[in-house]
């Protein structure tokens, strides 16, 4: 199959970017979405042109380094997939496929589809961790746990820190990837000491990183490419909310 | 050169104990005096640095991805091995123990494969009490389900996410320290040069990679956890960083590469389907607890599988290996998939591949539980190759996984230069000529949480405080040459991409150097492979410039360094003149078609030393002495 690519280039952040048109042919509809980017950028490698950045490492879809909006939707048109899992076969011959980096204010832009991601990390450092050093943990099978909360943290847990749902949230929130972590944690027996100032800092970090406010939409749900559910973010608010009162009647204690 | 693996004396079990004993420790209050240096971030990487930094140390972490969460660690699925020995099944450490150093074919060496099996059940304890969440039962104990090369159940899971998992708990702990202030992260970076000040490991240079800025970061010692080196195949089940760059460049300034030919096929990967392919994906040997491998008896039968009745399918590792049956360990299935597709029974489009079928543990246990079981793995099958496994079973063939082989590293995991430390995959020690599923979390995390903190700290009390500056004459010259080569690279315009000139090294090594060698090949190979560099060196095309993000840049210089390696691989497999694990060379087999070893001549390890660009390296060898195990046989009949 042939198809157009519409891809937004931008060298830096301070120059001016644009879309450029380019034609791709012989495409197999076997072929994943990247690699038919990579089929384009060895054509532009050898007209000595710069090749379209994009990041991407495992191409099976766990890393979360890929990323970019295709026709609009973050990962491309096929649910619960990455954009490196989503296949040609997904597209018809003679498409017209707009591919744009992740638009949001807390994610900069790089240089052409490549954004700046950090903010993610930063929030994790704010109180995405139990504090176990090496060496003091007990004996593993000491404190059983419900295989029902077991399976719900591993559900939260499958996160794979991305950012789709910020770009495809009106308001560029992380609702859902911070709920993620945080129901993860908060819902062990391990993340319970640590459970109410781990909320009142990720959120606090999350809002000072310039993401939105939730735009209750539930898109960025429909994007999630683990299939992490917005009931989650019902949690957070929940210990979000429980923390903050637990907080408040212990200063006026003080 | 005289190789001292510093084993320490004792009995086998006592070792590791003693050693720690002995060991110089770093007061408290002087850690913070001392910086180190830690290159990469995945559960070796991440799990050192931030152990380490617990200690009181000043750690620099340096990694390639935008976020340290992103290692390759990240896409192990099956599990990592324990000796916990929760389901009564006969388990203990010397079991683990054994069938380690017997699934790496007595390649390994005995006291690290010890210790490994000593401290797997540390690992477990603190990963649960860092929040990952591995399988429970309903009674809210932990779950473990087999793995090849193993006769009891010591396999802890997440699903089959059990990498990402680990790799999170990791690099949350490594988050927590670098809130603390004790780590510094550098993502987006990579090393490009190792610096040696007298003698001494002290430095690395680096290459910001957004900005192109190249730079050096001193220290008192530096520690590789780069990873393993399979992407030189260029097809393989690597994520697209993978590299050996900052091994190689250590190499390169005298460190030892130990058993490069010691490279892992998996033999459950989807199969290649065309030319424009970037990568082969994983399929969890997890799946070989319920999936039964089996092709046609008959070649000419082209029915679809569901047609063909149980009698004319040829189950043959249940035939072949009775004992182990389907979970014989990845050498000897993968060699037995290529055996039966040699003789044409191979199935699908280009007759590579075997089925793995779960139409009788569907039938067993319904649906339902396969689904609990590997319900993200099917779905991970039906994304790429648009078939349901639930209702026709799934093609599967092997594929280059994982580097046994790496730079040469004593008992303490120090390279043969002194404050160069090697952990998780990109060291040699622990996986012999072949490694177990489910058995390279475990020694990442091994050597990140509860080896490297001893080990390191006996280097550092014994040499003291000597961290030179960046402006020292051996940074200088570094990053000169750094420089010199990516302005080189930039600047020969040729013909070819980086990427061409990849596949091709890939397309020889896997020919002559993959799932069987032999010596006209690996002659050929060598010869080819210095053509091919020399050709790079004269017609790479590489667009853009140095002094901004460039990934063409990136991947040219990342294959600059796999045409070196390419050649060693050959030489390496060339010298070893037995077959051991996954190194099978065609002239040394049993009638059955099994390696056949040669302990008198090739036990030990082949420790290389760099001499230059085409001259020939120089092998040095570290002989396998036993004091426990008795190099046997390996049967899995």
């Amino acid at each position: 199959m042939k198809v157009t690519v519409r891809v937004w280039r931008q060298k830096n952040p301070q120059s001016l970017g644009g879309f450029v048109e380019y034609e791709v042919k012989d495409v197999s509809p076997a072929t994943s979405f990247l690699e038919m980017l990579d089929v384009l950028n060895e054509q532009l490698i050898k007209q000595s042109k710069e090749p379209v950045h994009f990041d991407s490492d495992c191409r099976e879809g766990i890393c979360g380094m890929c990323s970019c909006m295709i026709n609009g939707e973050a990962h491309g048109p096929e649910n619960k997939v990455t954009t490196c899992q989503t296949y040609m076969r997904s597209f018809k011959d003679g498409d017209v496929i707009t591919v744009e980096p992740f638009r949001a204010k807390a994610f900069p832009l790089v240089k052409d589809l490549v954004v700046d991601r950090s903010a993610f990390d930063r929030i994790i450092q704010a109180g995405g961790f139990i504090s176990v050093t090496a060496g003091s943990a007990p004996e593993a099978n000491t404190v059983p746990l419900s295989k029902y909360h077991s399976d719900l943290a591993m559900d939260a847990a499958a996160c794979i820190g991305c950012g789709a749902c910020v770009a495809a949230c009106k308001n560029a929130s992380a609702n859902l990837f911070v709920a993620a972590k945080v129901a993860h944690l908060n819902l062990l027996p391990q993340g319970a000491p640590e459970k109410d100032p781990r909320v009142l800092a990720m959120v606090e970090a999350m809002t000072k990183e310039g993401f939105g406010a939730c735009s209750v939409s539930g898109s960025c749900e429909a994007v999630c490419p683990k299939g992490i559910v917005t009931s989650f973010i019902s949690r957070m608010n929940h210990d979000f909310l429980t923390a903050a009162l637990k907080l408040r009647v212990h200063s006026a204690r003080v | 050169m005289k190789l001292n693996a510093n084993i320490p004396s004792g009995p086998l079990v006592e070792k590791w104990t003693r050693h720690k004993h002995e060991v110089r420790l770093v007061s408290p209050a002087n850690k913070r005096k001392y910086d180190i240096i830690v290159v990469g971030t995945g559960l070796a990487g991440a799990s050192a640095a931030a152990s380490l930094a617990e200690l009181g140390y000043n750690v620099k972490s340096f990694c390639v991805q935008d976020s340290p969460r992103r290692a390759h660690s990240v896409a192990a699925q099956g599990g990592i091995n324990a000796a916990k020995n929760y389901r009564n099944d006969g388990d203990n450490v010397y079991r683990l123990f054994y069938d380690t150093l017997k699934g790496g074919d007595f390649r390994a060496r005995e006291a690290n494969v010890y210790r490994l099996a000593e401290v797997s059940v540390n690992v477990i304890d603190q990963a649960v009490a860092q929040g990952v969440p591995f399988a429970r039962e309903y009674s809210g104990y932990l779950a473990t389900r087999s793995f090849g090369g193993a006769q009891v159940s010591r396999t802890f899971y997440a699903r089959g996410q059990t990498g990402q998992q680990l790799l999170l708990g990791a690099y949350q702990a490594l988050s927590h320290q670098i809130s603390l202030g004790t780590v510094k992260m550098f993502p987006r970076q990579e090393m490009l040069e190792l610096i040696i000040v007298n003698g001494h490991a002290k430095g690395i240079v680096v290459r910001d990679l957004i900005s192109g800025k190249i730079s050096s970061v001193m220290a008192d010692a530096v520690v590789l956890a780069s990873g393993g080196y399979t992407n030189v195949f260029c097809l393989c089940t690597s994520g697209g960083a993978s590299n050996v760059t900052a091994a190689w460049r250590a190499h390169r300034k005298g460190a030892l590469f130990a058993n490069p030919c010691f490279t892992q096929i998996h033999p459950t990967c989807i199969p290649v389907s065309g030319d424009y392919q970037s990568k082969l994906t994983l399929m969890s040997e997890s799946l070989r607890n319920d999936g039964r491998v089996w092709v046609p008896k008959n070649a000419k039968d082209k029915r679809p599988p569901q047609d063909i009745p149980d009698g004319e399918r040829d189950y043959y590792l249940e035939r072949i290996y009775p004992t182990y049956g389907n979970l014989v360990p990845r050498d000897i299935a993968s060699r037995a998939a290529k055996r039966v597709c040699d003789e044409g029974r191979g199935v699908g489009v280009t007759g590579l591949g075997v089925y793995l079928d779960f139409r009788d543990a569907i039938a067993r246990f319904g649906e339902k539980v396969v689904k609990e079981r590997y319900g993200n793995l099917f779905e991970m099958y039906r994304e790429i190759t648009a078939e349901d496994a639930y209702k026709t079973p799934m093609r599967i063939y092997p594929a280059i996984h994982y580097a046994m082989g790496g730079l040469w590293v004593d008992y303490n995991l120090m390279s043969n230069l002194p404050g160069l430390f090697v952990v998780g995959e990109a060291n040699f020690a622990d996986h012999g000529a072949n490694r177990l599923g489910a058995s390279a979390l475990m020694q990442g995390l091994s050597d990140g949480y509860f080896i490297l903190p001893y080990t390191i700290g006996d280097y550092l009390a014994r040499n003291g405080v000597k961290r030179p500056s960046a402006d020292a004459a051996e940074a200088k010259q570094a990053e000169q040459e750094t420089a010199q080569r990516l302005n080189k690279l930039l600047s020969i315009h040729g013909k070819r991409t980086p990427v061409e000139f990849h596949k091709q090294l890939g397309k020889i090594l896997w020919e002559n150097c993959g799932m069987a060698r032999q010596e006209a090949g690996l002659k050929t190979a060598i010869q080819q492979i210095a053509a091919l560099r020399d050709e790079f060196w004269q017609n790479v095309i590489v667009p853009g410039s140095h002094q901004d993000l460039n990934m063409a840049l990136e991947r040219a210089g990342r294959v600059a360094d796999f045409l070196e390696l390419g050649e060693l691989i050959c030489l390496d497999a060339l010298t070893r003149a037995e077959s051991c694990g996954c190194h099978f060379r065609t002239e040394f087999q049993t009638p059955e078609g099994e390696c056949l070893r040669n302990d008198a001549d090739y036990a030990y390890v082949a420790a290389w030393e760099f001499g230059g660009v085409g001259k020939p390296s120089q092998l040095h060898k570290e002989p396998l002495v036993y004091e426990e195990a008795h190099m046997a046989q390996r049967s899995y009949k």
